[in-house]
């Protein structure tokens, strides 16, 4: 049977698509705190954004550094659009704000995306860091419209309601955003499934050739940033909706480093990927941050190691190891797996250790030497500590390097042994 | 009645040095043509104004008697005119089926749409499916292209070239690279995919040359010295001097 024929009951994948539905719907009943509730919605948000990212960076190998562009402008269109509305000027219903937000993205990507795309790998790059730094001075210049510091703000309680619905309690607000979530991610998942989509990917693989089967790279390019920048500002007008104050932050190249890093770290290679990103996203950005002063230092090392041992992100890795459990044989590694984290956990304590510790002596010296770190007391300006966490951290590493040069053997003998798995069931 | 490709004092510099030095070529509809010389000659430099990858300095160009000398590549390929690269050339993330598919899409009209899926294109399918039939490597079908084998890469560098069907097909040394059992039966496919069509090869080795061409172009230093019959070529006194003859340009041309 040939993969490619329609097929109305695809199991698996009607499975999944119910599978996310119902975690979309369940989750607020699951986590029904005030912060979850809000970190909930900032996740379908971040999720479209990076998905609309992945679309350039994963999908047509264009490295963006400046999507929040996009995503910020559709923030500040739809805020506006908003105040409109509570002004009378306009009669949009509140609940599509966000694809007011969406046709700004593409009016936008429309106008810059041409220049951008024009170029293609490095110049790429460079152009995309160009404009960003553009339209963030033009936010400080043009408050009328990027609101200065303050920023823009509003208030979602507008217009006519329907059902009852205000959007005023949290949890409509995130049905909403659920529901935009789950349309956005359904449509960006069917675009890599038409002929742009899969040009695309050949754009990606090898431009030069992609010129002599009949296509223009830079149109093809361009349709795609145009498309990216309609979801990322999809995601910007749910953001607008979502705090109800849009700042000239949102356009920042702090924002636009973001969506890279967790795209990448959620994995570029896998449709999915960038929905882990998201979810990371919000987790870093709300828990992670409340946590340690040091959080970007940890995310950047997190960073570092994912681009140096994992360049396929968190998604690859996944994918694997579902190779290796579709063979039954994960239960070979497990161990090395548990003695992986286990060293890498006692390296990291060693090295957390520390680096709290010069956080406490550049910023809260004030307080005094002692601070507390993992319910241990800990002297930032004593030899004990200091010794102790050097201790740890080494003992930590040379287990860990131990313990990962176990595993990189086993790991070489499991794949060894499936590939034969292959060739056996090829010949038979 | 126009000529399927007509090259007319065809000129290109790379700054002072001319590589190419007034080269006229007319190429009838379904003839096989291979391109000779020593290296350096310029045979895929003419390949690549041609297809559109450089401009010329000067002189003309026409495919079915129009001029296409300033024209980007994907306007070459869509008025019907298909390459394939000396150096293979093929999308190494996308399996062997999807690179055929993508080769093929433009001539079905699909352009630039996402409002289609793929899956739905009866067409694009049932085509790429018979081309990859037809460069053997249907049991191949879902590897991605980067984990072919070197002849099987080459195999479907064709298959890319000819799925958009072109009828001007221009293949820059197919063969090389390849052991001679594989070259024979790379030829005859090549000859088999090609049937109808016009053919321009680079080639070097002769032969395959004797056996796939009509007529013979000798290329050197940046002019064609004779185009012809295989037989007439063999026994011009210009060709036998120039290339064929002297002992040390043919070590030249084999040693490739």
């Amino acid at each position: 049977m040939k993969s490619y024929q329609f097929k109305p009951y695809n199991v698996g994948r009607w499975l999944i698509w119910s599978l996310f539905a119902i975690v979309l719907i369940c989750a607020p009943l699951m986590f029904t705190s005030n912060l979850s509730g809000t970190m909930l919605a900032q996740m379908g948000i971040a999720i479209i954004a990076c998905l609309s990212y992945n679309i350039l960076l994963g999908q047509g190998g264009m490295l963006s550094f400046g999507h929040a562009v996009y995503t910020g402008l559709g923030s500040f269109v739809a805020i506006h659009a908003l105040n409109s509305i509570t002004a009378g000027t306009s009669q949009i219903p509140v609940s599509l704000l966000p694809l007011v937000g969406g046709f700004a993205g593409i009016g936008f990507a429309v106008l810059l995306g041409y220049v951008t795309t024009k170029k293609s790998g490095t110049p790429f790059a460079m152009i995309t860091l160009g404009v960003a730094e553009l339209v963030f001075a033009m936010s400080l210049m043009f408050s009328e419209f990027f609101g200065g510091e303050a920023g823009i703000s509003g208030n979602r309680v507008a217009g006519p309601t329907v059902f009852g619905i205000t959007y005023g309690p949290q949890i409509q607000i995130y049905y909403l955003i659920a529901i935009y979530t789950f349309i956005c991610v359904a449509l960006m998942y069917a675009f890599t499934q038409t002929p742009l989509g899969r040009i695309l990917n050949a754009v990606r693989d090898n431009p030069e050739r992609v010129e002599f089967i009949g296509y223009n790279t830079q149109r093809v390019r361009y349709f795609a940033f145009i498309i990216a920048g309609f979801f990322a500002g999809i995601s910007g007008g749910l953001g607008a909706l979502n705090f109800e104050i849009v700042t000239s932050e949102v356009v920042g190249a702090g924002r636009s480093g973001g969506y890279l890093l967790f795209t990448f770290l959620g994995g570029a290679t896998f449709f999915f990927g960038p929905i882990i990103g998201g979810i990371l996203m919000v987790l870093a950005f709300v828990l992670l941050s409340e946590l340690t002063k040091a959080w970007l230092l940890y995310l950047g090392l997190l960073f570092l190691f994912m681009v140096m041992y994992a360049p396929g992100g968190i998604a690859s890795l996944i994918m694997m190891n579902l190779r290796v459990a579709a063979f039954g044989k994960l239960k070979q590694i497990w161990v090395s797996y548990l003695g992986l984290f286990v060293t890498a956990f006692v390296a990291l304590i060693g090295a957390g250790a520390m680096i709290e510790m010069v956080y406490h002596l550049q910023l809260n010296s004030a307080l005094g030497n002692n601070l507390k770190f993992m319910g241990i007391v800990l002297n930032a300006k004593g030899v004990d500590s200091w010794f102790g966490s050097v201790f740890i951290m080494l003992t930590g590493l040379g287990l860990f390097e131990a313990m990962r040069r176990h595993f990189l053997i086993e790991w070489g003998d499991i794949q060894i042994e499936i590939e034969k798995e292959i060739k056996r069931r090829e010949a038979a | 009645m126009s000529y399927a490709l007509e090259l007319k004092d065809l000129r290109k510099n790379f700054g002072k040095t001319e590589i190419i030095r007034g080269v006229n070529l007319a190429v009838n509809a379904g003839e096989r043509i291979a391109i000779i010389g020593p290296n350096g000659a310029g045979k895929s430099t003419l390949f690549n104004l041609i297809s559109g990858r450089f401009g010329p300095s000067s002189g003309e160009i026409l495919l079915n008697g129009h001029r296409i000398e300033n024209k980007a590549p994907y306007e070459i390929n869509r008025m019907g005119l298909s390459r394939s690269f000396q150096i293979t050339n093929i999308f190494p993330k996308l399996s062997v089926f999807e690179n055929l598919r993508c080769a093929v899409l433009w001539s079905l009209g699909y352009k630039y749409t996402f409002l289609k899926f793929l899956s739905g294109l009866k067409d694009a399918n049932d085509l790429a499916e018979k081309y990859m039939a037809m460069i053997r490597l249907d049991k191949k079908r879902d590897l991605l292209a980067m984990n072919l084998t070197y002849a099987e890469q080459r195999a479907l560098e064709i298959g890319i070239t000819i799925a958009g069907g072109s009828n001007v097909i221009l293949l820059d040394e197919p063969t090389a690279g390849m052991s001679r059992s594989e070259t024979s039966r790379f030829i005859n496919l090549i000859k088999e995919v090609t049937v109808g069509k016009t053919l321009l090869t680079v080639e070097h080795d002769m032969g395959v040359v004797f056996g796939l061409a009509d007529k013979i172009a000798v290329v050197v230093y940046g002019e064609v010295i004779a185009f012809d019959t295989p037989e007439a070529v063999r026994s011009n006194a210009k060709v036998q001097e120039a290339y064929l003859g002297t002992h040390s340009a043919e070590e030249e041309a084999g040693g490739h």
